[in-house]
């Protein structure tokens, strides 16, 4: 008879904020199409160690469970992706599950990732509109500005670009590729480019836009292919000329 | 003036825009949501929301809308609300477009519209195919701001458990749960309007997210708010199956062009691509010449069961039918349908531009839901109002696709000012309430916590879960059986006795995920009731609702509301009169080929 096929998982676990981390490792009955989520299921219902220690089920964020929702993302194998659509197949053995580094361990693998929305805050990202009141439409878009802008609004704030910056330190408020890249779609935007100005002012500040030290990590694990480093050129250039503009008028 | 108190629990489309009402009303508000709103279930919405903004030369209005909605509805929904609705469709439009929606664009810089099911028309406007995503995007960003100026209060990682009612029956505010510290603490408000959203967790495996379990609702249940029209559950034609979830795909890809067939011979093993056209079975084109690809819903996953089950022509001799839509140009694909063709590709590793997808029907949506009055979202509760996919007012027994979106919307636009109306106009607010009201609930919530913590069974929570979405599942969702609903709801009965040895294998006081899973789970399981009861109950056949022992549409016997009441711990059905004012109820056949 052949071997029941097993997947074997390896959970870096935290009890609270504070506590020393530990690994704990799992082997899991295989099926077809697992994915990291299917596995953390298995764990939760059954939490029994490989060695047959009791455990308790890892905790960990997740919701829409197809990559785009943006709660799941952790360090899979050392990598920063979503647990939804790491598949086990193509995953090799044992698979490393850890938390996010770049983020407040809450416990197990579930982090604080509030920073990302604050900065979003900060940054004013959004359109301002004067009421919901009935206005008529919006203003005309050429289909090439809107095809420029929605990969830009697909960004589903997980924070793997985060994770793989290396100017988001413990030293360096950076902001990091993600906020960036939603300023430059605001300031896209017609409507919203009427207050460029005051995003900029933001991104030029501490942590912002000049701090990006270009290694381009960002835009090679962006689970949406946003073009990261192009929108961080973009804001760029734009900071640069409202700055120079600033200098001019004095 | 006292300044009146609001809360939003949920932070879907319905929650953010019953929210940024209040909040222009110059109220504050204080939002709860279990995840961080940006993350909530509305980002799975895909193909689009409709309006009837005629864009195409076609001759569409609001009222044919209102038409195509009742008649899809199969003439259970009130229809002054659903007329209300689709009136204000296009200016919901407009304000979103306005508030920065990427929506598609024609060439003269318009919002470009599709087609979606139950009509023909044009009307559906999109913004790729993840249209729930960027809408729910664009609220959050418009919540954002308000939370900027202080006039929003956001409480994410907080889960509802109860609202603190008072000795005349009046809501006082709520009781919540912070789900890092397990917190508990209650939060007077004058009014609280509920946009908890759905309840596919009940049905084990479904296309709703995670949090979408219905405990919120089941929770207001029993505490006293009534629940109509359970039974009417959705089951979305086209899912990709998965263990953990059913993967939507929309019925954009219809609306684009895909088309459903089966090989006409059953088992046949040969690879799609090689099975030429004559030898395809295109079910839905051949069995509804008009519509075609694009019947509702409900008819559409009936078909697929049909030539599944009956016909035996599945794929393979497998549960599977192809959606195809190898035949539309590429570059149509990219750029009006790419969020959903790269869900596929990424969880099955197979290319839909170049090969059919294999789809199976998945539960999807609830029509059913919290009752509410029809002109102001407001409960029997005096002071708890809802909104959304949590109530039942908008889809009868049937949603037609892309009028979730614009339900939630406009539901959330009625709902915040009625609330704020209310709060203004109560004689003694919250805040004179008995400080013992509020103490009185928070301890009752922790007792229920310390119970469960302390127990020491044998059963474990995910397993009953899963045996409850098996049987939810095989006998309360398309085809429907007397004889099945009631060993289901027997079945029920068993687990929730079972539940009583439930065992936690995590005891610890922060962050336990476990602890307020086995908190859902019971209230998933009366909920659950509730649904089996009623379609018990219900002897006939309409829209979602189908019994192959009663198969017509019975109007003089059950042209009614199913209202389910709460009463000393058991379930009571009661039934009122439907509103049928506006347009007579008609036969329901979408032009079959007889």
């Amino acid at each position: 008879m052949a071997e029941k096929k097993t997947v074997l998982v390896r959970v870096k676990r935290q009890t609270g904020p504070k506590e020393r981390p530990y690994w704990e490792e799992f082997e899991l009955t295989w099926r077809p199409h697992m994915n990291v989520i299917i596995c953390l299921r298995d764990i939760a219902e059954r939490p029994v160690t490989r060695d047959g220690k009791g455990t308790a089920p890892v905790v960990y964020e997740s919701n829409c469970l197809e990559e785009v929702c943006g709660s799941c993302a952790m360090l899979v194998n050392g990598k920063a992706r979503m647990a939804c659509s790491a598949l086990v197949d193509q995953l090799s053995q044992p698979i490393r599950l850890e938390p996010m580094s770049k983020f407040p361990v809450v416990r197990d693998l579930a982090v604080d990732r509030s920073v990302m929305f604050e900065n979003l805050k900060r940054m004013r990202a959004w359109v301002p509109i004067d009421g919901t009141y009935n206005l008529g439409g919006g203003p005309r878009m050429s289909p090439d500005l809107q095809q420029k802008a929605y990969p830009l609004a697909r960004c589903i704030t997980c924070g793997a670009c985060l994770e793989v910056c290396p100017q988001v330190n413990e030293n360096n408020s950076f902001v990091g590729a993600a906020i960036i890249s939603q300023v430059r779609l605001f300031n896209m935007h017609p409507t919203g480019a009427m207050h460029a100005r005051e995003r900029l002012e933001a991104i030029m500040g501490p942590g912002g836009v000049a701090d990006c030290a270009n290694a381009q990590n960002c835009v090679k694990i962006c689970p949406k292919q946003i073009p990261l480093t192009e929108s961080i050129a973009e804001v760029n250039r734009q900071a640069i000329k409202q700055g120079l503009l600033g200098w001019l008028i004095g | 003036m006292r300044e009146p108190k609001i809360i939003v629990v949920g932070g879907g489309l319905a929650g953010l825009m019953a929210t940024i009402r209040v909040a222009e009303a110059g109220v504050p508000v204080e939002l709860f949501s279990i995840v961080p709103v940006k993350r909530s279930h509305s980002v799975c919405a895909q193909g689009g929301i409709n309006a009837a903004k005629n864009t195409k030369g076609e001759g569409d209005s609001t009222a044919q809308h209102f038409d195509d909605t009742v008649y899809g509805g199969d003439f259970l929904a009130n229809q002054p609300p659903v007329k209300a609705m689709c009136e204000a469709a296009p200016g919901i439009i407009d304000l979103l477009d306005r508030m920065g929606v990427m929506f598609n664009r024609t060439a003269e810089g318009l919002l470009d519209y599709r087609r979606f099911g139950g009509t023909l028309y044009h009307r559906t406007a999109f913004a790729g195919a993840t249209t729930g995503q960027q809408i729910l995007y664009a609220l959050d960003e418009q919540v954002r701001r308000f939370e900027a100026e202080g006039q929003v209060r956001k409480y994410e990682g907080w889960t509802f458990l109860s609202a603190v009612i008072d000795g005349a029956g009046v809501s006082r505010g709520i009781c919540a749960m912070d789900l890092k510290t397990m917190e508990v603490r209650t939060f007077p408000a004058d009014a609280a309007i509920f946009c908890t959203g759905g309840i596919g967790a009940i049905f084990g495996r479904s296309t709703n997210s995670v949090v979408c379990t219905g405990s919120a609702q089941s929770a207001l249940f029993q505490q006293g708010v009534d629940y109509a029209n359970g039974e009417f559950i959705q089951v979305h034609p086209t899912a990709i199956p998965g263990e953990d979830k059913l993967r939507l795909m929309s019925e954009s890809a219809r609306g684009e062009g895909g088309r459903i067939w089966v090989p006409k011979r059953p088992g046949d093993p040969r690879p799609p691509l090689e099975i030429p056209p004559e030898e395809r079975f295109y079910l839905l084109e051949e069995w509804y010449p008009k519509y075609g690809n694009l019947v509702p819903r409900d008819i559409a996953t009936r078909a697929i069961h049909r030539a599944i089950f009956e016909m035996k022509l599945g794929i393979g001799g497998e549960p599977a039918v192809y959606l195809d839509l190898t035949e539309i140009p590429r570059e149509v694909l990219d750029r009006k349908l790419e969020g959903i063709l790269e869900i596929y590709e990424k969880f099955l590793g197979v290319d839909p531009h170049q090969q059919p997808m294999k789809v199976f029907p998945g539960m999807h949506y609830t029509m059913g839901g919290i009752w509410v009055d029809n002109a102001n979202q407001a409960t029997n509760v005096p002071g708890i109002y809802a909104a959304g996919e949590c109530e039942y007012q908008y889809h009868g027994a049937n949603r037609l696709g892309a009028n979730s979106l614009v339900s939630c919307i406009f539901g959330g636009m009625v709902a915040g000012p009625a609330a704020v109306r209310y709060a203004r106009e109560l004689q003694k607010g919250c805040e004179s309430v008995d400080s013992s009201v509020f103490e009185g609930e928070r301890k009752r919530q922790e007792e229920i916590n310390g119970a469960l913590l302390l127990q020491d069974g044998s059963e474990s929570p995910i397993a009953l879960w899963k045996e409850m979405g098996a049987w939810m599942t095989e006998h309360v969702t398309v085809t429907r059986y007397n004889k099945d609903l009631e060993r289901a709801d027997a079945k029920l009965q068993e687990l929730l006795e079972r539940y009583r040895r439930i065992n936690l294998s995590d005891r610890a006081k922060w962050s336990n995920q476990t602890l307020n899973f086995a908190r859902e789970l019971y209230n998933m399981l009366i909920l659950a009731r509730v649904i089996a009861l009623g379609a018990l109950a219900r002897n006939e056949s309409r829209g979602a609702h189908y019994k192959p022992e009663f198969p017509e549409r019975d109007d003089k016997n059950w042209l009614k509301t199913t209202r389910a009441h709460w009463e000393d711990g058991c379930i009571r059905l009661s039934y009122e009169p439907v509103d049928t004012s506006l347009i007579p109820p008609r036969a329901r056949r979408y032009g079959a080929a007889s």
